[in-house]
């Protein structure tokens, strides 16, 4: 699939219309996991935006978004970059066909501390 | 029978690109009626008007359908035209195939042909056109100006200055407004007080203007020439005419804990106060739920110690009903509330302030003197981040779409009049564009960058933590890519900008639109930017839209011509297009009376001759001055006797049968 | 009604107010913003002025749906006159839908002078809900026999 397509197809499945953006960066002020991330919100709005795709599926940042929705809630202008980073995640991974998880490999990275609900959402993240 | 003209308008390309005119003019030609048809590049044009009154003479045309524009573009202009060939305007109609046809329709074929319908529409009402003459009614001398802020005042000086009498009604106990609160003015940084104050001493002293300050407008009946208000004036529970301003009662008065409304709340007043030192007029007032008199029915040491013996705590509202010939809206604005910005902690931390307040912090006459002081413990904030469009050009509910227009430059102002008053302080902008289309605009922000020092960061603040008393600031700096966390001692948000939040209750009250955001709407977006929709009623200020100073005098000055053009005239032409009864098929029934919005019909016994039978019958009557030609009661009437001049049942239907051939 | 290329394209009567709609129609044209041709507009003085006599007639000569806009509630230029215009074709609509004219085909909207945009998707909308529904049975009066049979 070529880079217009797959943006298409992100734009697609988030129901993201990058269009809204204009460009406050106000995502990525408010992002607590920042400093982890090498390709931020405002910049996974861009690069789909203008189809550049190229680094965004290098990088690993959409791994990285802890979908806690901040910048969802706080863009002025309803673009919704944590949508956009979950569906650049699932097409990573239907792409590549890598599950980053294995049922087995759970009991060995288990945190005792580690909330349920985090472990429900791992799998769901990181799994096809 | 009628002899129609019908004339296409090409508008250029406007229409002809999309609309086969030649078709349309050839189709016309088998209309009913229809003895000419013609197109044009341009019927609006000298030569095209000349084409009209051409064919008027040769053909002996006794009707006209203009194929072109909007009615409410032109339709004056072609009525004009047939009026100066002995033709009645009224038997002129438009059929608009520019914005309902060409515009909107991109296939050739499909939009001649509704072209054509609606022609033959236009030829159809034509058809039954009667001629029809307008009656005039008087102008009452006087204007009426609601909001007493700058553009207000502006308009009633401007008004006077021509000679009409002008009332200003404000609901603030002084007039002033919120330029009254500023501190500097840009671009000139020239002091917002003293270019205000005089103008508010000359509205006060000039005998032509008459201010109802603490009073607001509680009903307007009438139309444009000739309307009634009805004034509340609220009790103030001091005596006008004997208050001398002195301040002494306010000095005694042991209720002192009440926010002060002027300093936006950044101090406190007495139950008894004067708003400012500069107030218009220059009276006290008493707050009755602050003041210990009206809570315990005790106290009273204010009216013990007025030595004129002004206080007079069983003062009522008073009703003033006064004639107007014309309505001058200048309702202004206010900032938005802040709840629902948690990002920013504008509610929980006290060093967190809007724009306005920072103007009272920096005002010689505010809360600390013009000292630079931070509200939580009164120290000289050393950092300071100011945070551009908060609330503005945003989607959320709680934002607003629209640019406040003001902030890009009054930022730009604070940040450079910090910098000089204290070099120490350093001072950061989080922009998200810098917009700064007007005189000497873009260059002054360039002093701020330039000359100034003033640090500005492309990107938002995303949120304002408070620890300990600090408060730090994440923002993003989008130029270098990186997440920015400044430690702030101060934070300032440009706070957008709302139309007041009387601005809905007025333009229902004057039947004057708003748009979705609450400011009014103009007649006409480019060619009528002061008058409202509604004729005799005329926008001044923020109450149209975002704009600042110099912009808000500027409309205030061409509403205030628009005025003085109705006021200077004695009679008013009326709108033609009223109710008309027939006596014949009146029953008397007061169906009609019931749903009129103007009290336009009465109630007459008149002698009829019904066949060779003479009897006296209760029979409707239309006052033609008063009816504004709704149409209401003509679909109220049972018997079909009430129908409505220029848009007669008859026509309806024919236009009805024409679309639906 | 009429059949082009076997597509049906409906006839669509749509009375505007002169202060908030037919302004808000010119708006939507202004924009370039398209709405279908099917749609025709009759400018009246106020919503309140459209007799439900003018609906009647409109669906006795073959209209497929009619279409009333009006100022927003309270912002009427004549104060209360959308109010009767509300309250009429309420009992009007009740009344066609009672005779077999669906409630679809009728419909009254709240279109001011600055909504341009909503202007023209009420009027998609309403030419999309209306095309679906196909032909409408036009109302006759039996008294009188038509001169031509069939449509």
């Amino acid at each position: 699939m070529d880079y217009n397509t797959l943006s298409e197809n992100i734009k697609y499945i988030s129901d993201v219309n990058t269009k809204k953006c204009m460009r406050c960066g106000k995502c990525t002020a408010t992002c607590p996991n920042f400093k982890e991330m090498d390709i931020h919100p405002h910049q996974f709005v861009y690069f789909i935006e203008t189809g550049r795709l190229d680094r965004l599926l290098k990088s690993q940042s959409a791994y990285k978004c802890l979908t806690c929705f901040a910048c969802v809630e706080r863009c002025p202008r309803q673009v919704e970059p944590a949508k956009l980073i979950e569906a650049v995640r699932l097409t990573l991974v239907r792409k590549q066909g890598e599950n980053y998880l294995k049922p087995d490999d759970v009991p060995c990275t288990l945190d005792e501390e580690m909330p349920q609900q985090a472990i429900v959402s791992a799998f769901r993240k990181y799994t096809k | 029978m009628q002899r129609i003209g019908v004339f296409i308008c090409w508008c250029g390309s406007n229409i002809a690109a999309t609309v086969d005119v030649k078709k349309v003019a050839e189709a016309a030609l088998n209309e009913p009626g229809v003895v000419f048809s013609a197109d044009y590049q341009y019927m609006c044009s000298q030569s095209g008007q000349q084409l009209m009154k051409d064919a008027i003479k040769e053909k002996g045309l006794t009707g006209i359908v203009v194929c072109s524009c909007s009615p409410r573009m032109h339709e004056t202009t072609f009525r004009k035209a047939a009026e100066s060939c002995g033709i009645n305007p009224y038997m002129v109609e438009i059929a608009n195939i520019r914005e309902h046809c060409s515009w909107i329709h991109k296939d050739i074929k499909e939009a001649t042909e509704k072209a054509i319908i609606l022609m033959r529409t236009a030829v159809a009402k034509v058809n039954l056109d009667n001629s029809l003459t307008a009656g005039t009614s008087d102008v009452v001398k006087r204007a009426l100006v609601i909001g007493g802020g700058i553009a207000g005042i502006q308009s009633a000086l401007d008004i006077a200055e021509a000679g009409y009498e002008v009332d200003i009604v404000e609901k603030a106990p002084t007039i002033g407004g919120k330029m009254a609160q500023l501190d500097k003015t840009f671009p000139t940084l020239d002091c917002a007080a003293c270019i205000l104050t005089p103008k508010m001493v000359e509205a006060a002293s000039n005998e032509k203007i008459k201010i109802y300050s603490f009073s607001e407008v509680e009903s307007v009946k009438g139309f444009v020439g000739n309307f009634t208000a009805k004034i509340k004036k609220k009790a103030r529970f001091v005596d006008e005419n004997l208050c001398t301003g002195c301040g002494l009662c306010t000095e005694k008065c042991p209720s002192r804990k009440t926010p002060n409304e002027f300093n936006r709340g950044m101090n406190t007043r007495s139950a008894v106060y004067i708003p400012f030192a500069q107030a218009v007029p220059k009276l006290a007032i008493i707050d009755p739920t602050a003041c210990l008199h009206f809570k315990t029915g005790k106290c009273g040491l204010c009216e013990r110690n007025c030595s004129a013996k002004a206080i007079k705590f069983d003062q009522q509202d008073e009703y003033i009903e006064q004639k107007y010939g014309a309505i001058v809206v200048a309702t202004g604005f206010d900032t938005i509330k802040l709840d629902n910005f948690g990002e920013y902690g504008y509610n929980e931390n006290p060093d967190v302030i809007t724009s306005l307040e920072l103007e009272r912090l920096m005002n010689a006459a505010g809360p600390t003197g013009g000292v630079l002081l931070r509200p939580s413990d009164k120290q000289h904030p050393k950092k300071i981040v100011f945070v551009q469009c908060v609330g503005s050009r945003g989607l959320r509910p709680c934002d607003k779409p629209y640019c406040s227009k003001i902030c890009c430059m009054y930022t730009a102002k604070h940040s450079m009049l910090i910098r000089e008053k204290y070099p120490d302080t350093e001072v950061t902008v989080f922009y998200i564009d810098v917009r700064t289309p007007g005189k000497n605009f873009d260059e002054f922000y360039r002093r701020a960058v330039e000359q100034y020092g003033v640090n500005y960061i492309k990107g938002q603040v995303g949120k304002v933590v408070e620890n300990d008393g600090k408060l730090t600031v994440y923002g993003s700096d989008l130029l270098m890519n990186e997440q920015v966390v400044i430690d702030a001692d101060l934070v300032v948000l440009a706070t957008a900008i709302e139309p007041d939040k009387t601005a809905k209750s007025v333009a229902t009250m004057l039947t004057a639109s708003i748009d979705t955001n609450n400011f009014f709407t103009e007649a006409h977006p480019k060619l009528r930017p002061v008058e409202s929709p509604t004729a005799g009623v005329f926008l001044s200020g923020v109450c149209q839209g975002p704009k600042d100073i110099p912009e808000t005098v500027a409309q205030a000055s061409a509403a205030a011509v628009k005025v003085v053009g109705l006021l200077s005239k004695d009679k008013l032409t009326c709108n033609p297009c009223v109710a008309h009864s027939d006596e014949m098929l009146c029953n008397g029934c007061s169906s009609c009376e019931k749903v009129c919005p103007y009290g336009a019909i009465t109630y007459i016994n008149k002698e009829v001759n019904d066949h060779g039978k003479r009897e006296v019958r209760r029979l409707a009557s239309v006052n033609e001055a008063v009816c504004q030609g709704c149409g209401a009661c003509t679909v109220a009437c049972p018997s079909g006797a009430m129908d409505l001049k220029g848009f007669t049942n008859k026509q309806i239907m024919a236009e009805v049968d024409a679309i639906c051939k | 009604m009429q059949v082009e290329n076997g597509q049906f394209k409906p006839t669509i009567v749509a009375f505007c107010c002169n202060w908030c709609s037919y302004a808000g129609a010119d708006l939507a044209g202004t924009g370039r913003m398209q709405y279908p041709a099917e749609v025709k507009i009759i400018r009246v003085p106020c919503s309140c002025r459209v007799n439900p006599m003018f609906i009647l007639r409109a669906f006795q000569r073959g209209a497929d749906g009619v279409i009333l806009c009006g100022c927003h509630p309270g912002d009427c230029h004549y104060t209360t006159g959308n109010y009767y215009a509300r309250r009429r074709m309420t009992m009007l609509f009740d009344f066609l839908d009672y005779l077999g004219i669906e409630k679809e085909r009728t419909r009254v909207e709240w279109v001011s002078a600055a909504e341009g945009a909503r202007f023209a998707s009420v009027m998609n909308d309403f030419v999309k809900k209306v095309t679906e529904l196909g032909p409408n049975k036009r109302i006759t009066d039996l008294r009188c026999k038509p001169e031509k049979e069939g449509e």
